[in-house]
């Protein structure tokens, strides 16, 4: 499903974000300025690795962060209310009935002593204040649009008789049942077989046809993203480095890192041969680098790299990258060889894109109304 | 051609069952006859309880064969009894785990993990050796000398991973059992870590069994690939002629499912279903070479079909 940004309703935007965890040795900054805006009905993916932010990033938007963790600044506004500073009553109210979330593990998000029907009505019954009879039968009901079996004669029964796929849905269910404006979905499919893995992202994109929720979807796994998601933003140590459209993002990527990640998994029509790789570790966030924070594991890092954070380049309206790269001050590089033929194909579609036209940005211009028309 | 090279582990008609004769037999291997020849890496795919990991341990000797058996270097290991034997067998043959950081003693000095195997079958001359060796090893898999005095905790998922594989090397195997050896690593390590494998494979002369669910990723790995499902192993053929060319239909669906970086792929992608209970018919099936090298597990009036499919794809005239 395509959505127009400047159709649909902004429903959550996160503005200028920094968060911090204090720590024996210091304060880890797990989030350093990070913007982005969710549409309704729209799939946001953030992909990174471990330790890249993006658990961090979604945990702050259900008011789920740990004892240790300080909001240094920023904003998350949500259906145009701050979330940032509300009480834990006041979280409880949004989490669950608002912003729903599934977890990678299925085993470990149920409770194996509840009946799942329980387990599925309780955000009814606690929220919505439904009868326990009422709240039963709209279990029931979401049972059956989740694809599980059978419904009427599972509804008693407890998560361990059911298999790792039909959990998953049990989980979803849960999420979906009191209709939330935001699905977050952390690795949902991460622990599934992939033939399961293809059920579940279907029966995902299938519900959210019908309820016009939206999605942010964080994963590791970019044939997921590919198939899943409108936008795509790309997370590495702590910050969104590149952001934009799922087809912008894939065929015309314009970090080194994002270049790396496509490049270092193979498909199953990757020739034999050397994987490249990306040399090193991330980078310890206690003392994050000064400049751009991939600039020491890059093969195409520039001086400017390591001395001045880059700022974030406009490419298109939707699509936004920070490299010093797209600076008209940079040497030309050559890309990877299969970033180049996916190139080669995006400009064959779109003839405007162009990388040279690239001008720097306020970090505010990837949100929608200031990069938007 | 593959016939002539040496056959380093023979499976003939393996069956595993886990508690024969009581209500909750399992039968988590079904007669699997395959063979790993030298200096080969045989991928084994398959979803979670298909019987992969069973196999790979059964070769390890932890798990006894219900029937069937399994040669390493031609020997019966059932029929390994003596110690010199059985330490030589368990030299040759060693094992990559997934979690790298649960299956390394945290309170152990990264030295001594790596050292235990050189301890254990006597292979260092003196103090000096030891440390040499340990030392030698961790350079060998990308890590610095000096890191052998510290502790598992030091250290990143990717180089722990890297210690796992010093460890599976100091007692010098012919054979390797990688178990989902990066599905715990982040995807920019993974590469390094499956480069490593390739490089030591290639200096090293060691044959694998690479067992993983990231398809894509044993495709790279992988020059033979075997396809199980529920304890059955449905199709065995060289890596990219399973890819490009299944026969089973299992092994259709399965890959139908893999999703490909790519958004215009997967836009159009089409999922094959498979309908498992065709399995449970009571047909009497076995392994029949449809094409060269290329086996399917097939009843008898089942083969004129995949040999229909072969010729669809230009496999056999």
């Amino acid at each position: 499903m395509e959505v127009s940004r400047d159709m649909a309703e902004k429903i959550l935007e996160v503005d200028d974000l920094k968060i911090n965890f204090n720590t024996y040795n210091g304060s880890v900054q797990a989030i350093r300025d990070v913007s982005f805006d969710l549409y309704k009905g729209e799939t946001l993916a953030i992909v990174g690795e471990s330790g890249s932010g993006k658990s961090v990033t979604t945990r702050s938007l259900m008011g789920l962060l740990a004892k240790n963790a300080r909001v240094e600044k920023g904003s998350i506004t949500f259906k145009g209310e701050e979330i940032i500073g509300k009480s834990e009553t006041q979280m409880q109210k949004i989490r669950g009935s608002e912003i729903a979330m599934i977890f990678q593990d299925p085993m470990t998000s149920l409770d194996p002593t509840m009946k799942i029907g329980q387990q599925i009505a309780e955000p009814l019954i606690k929220h919505q204040h439904y009868s326990k009879k009422k709240a039963w039968d709209k279990a029931l009901e979401m049972m059956k649009l989740v694809g599980i079996p059978n419904a009427s004669a599972h509804i008693n029964d407890y998560p361990h008789q059911f298999s790792g796929g039909m959990r998953q849905r049990i989980v979803i269910a849960i999420a979906l049942i009191d209709n939330p404006e935001i699905l977050i979905a952390d690795e949902p499919t991460t622990a599934l077989d992939v033939t399961i893995q293809a059920q579940i992202l279907h029966l995902m994109k299938d519900i959210q046809e019908q309820s016009g929720s939206s999605i942010i979807f964080i994963t590791h796994d970019l044939g997921v993203v590919a198939g899943m998601a409108d936008r795509v933003a790309v997370m590495y140590a702590g910050e969104i480095i590149e952001i934009g459209k799922v087809d912008e993002v894939f065929n015309f990527p314009q970090h080194p890192y994002t270049w790396g990640l496509l490049n270092s998994m193979p498909t199953t029509k990757t020739e034999r041969g050397k994987l490249e790789v990306i040399p090193g570790t991330p980078p310890d966030l206690l003392n994050p680098p000064v400049g751009d924070a991939f600039a020491a594991r890059n093969h195409y890092a520039i001086a400017a790299d390591e001395k001045v954070k880059p700022p974030f380049f406009k490419l298109s309206q939707t699509h936004y990258a920070a490299t010093w790269l797209l600076d008209e001050r940079a040497p030309e590089v050559e890309p990877p060889l299969e970033v180049q033929k996916r190139w080669a194909r995006f400009q064959a579609e779109h003839p405007e894109a162009d990388r040279s036209k690239a001008v720097a940005v306020e970090n505010a211009a990837v949100l929608g109304n200031g990069g938007g028309k | 051609m593959a016939d002539e090279r040496k056959k380093l582990v023979e499976l003939q008609g393996l069956d595993i069952t886990f508690n024969e004769g009581k209500s909750n037999e399992t039968k988590a291997v079904q007669n699997a006859s395959f063979d790993i020849y030298e200096g080969e890496t045989f991928g084994l795919v398959g979803e979670s309880g298909s019987g992969k990991t069973t196999i790979g341990r059964a070769i390890m000797k932890l798990y006894e064969p219900t029937n069937g058996k399994i040669l390493f270097e031609g020997e019966d290991l059932a029929k390994l009894k003596k110690r010199g034997k059985l330490s030589k067998f368990h030299q040759s043959v060693q094992m990559i785990f997934q979690d790298p950081q649960a299956s390394l003693d945290l309170r152990m000095k990264v030295k001594d993990i790596v050292a235990e195997g050189i301890d254990v079958n006597h292979l260092a001359k003196n103090d000096a050796d030891r440390s040499k060796q340990v030392e030698d090893l961790l350079e060998t898999v990308g890590l610095n000398r000096d890191h052998s005095s510290r502790y598992p905790h030091e250290f990143s998922g990717g180089q722990r991973q890297r210690i796992g594989i010093a460890r599976a090397l100091a007692v010098r195997p012919k054979f390797i059992i990688a178990d989902e050896p990066i599905s715990a690593l982040d995807v920019s390590i993974q590469a390094q870590v499956v480069n490593l494998l390739k490089e030591l494979q290639q200096k090293q002369g060691l044959t694998y069994l690479f067992i993983a669910h990231d398809l894509s990723m044993v495709k790279y790995i992988s020059d033979r690939i075997g396809v199980m499902h529920w304890g059955k192993m449905v199709e065995i053929g060289s890596a990219d002629e399973v890819y490009n060319h299944p026969l089973h239909d299992y092994t259709r669906s399965l890959l139908s499912s893999i999703p490909v970086p790519d958004p215009s792929v997967e836009e159009q992608r089409v999922t094959i279903e498979y309908d498992p209970t065709d399995e449970l018919d009571g047909r009497d099936r076995q392994m029949v070479e449809i094409a060269p090298q290329h086996f399917v597990w097939a009843g008898e009036d089942e083969i004129d079909g995949y040999q229909e499919r072969a010729r669809e794809f230009g496999l056999i005239d």
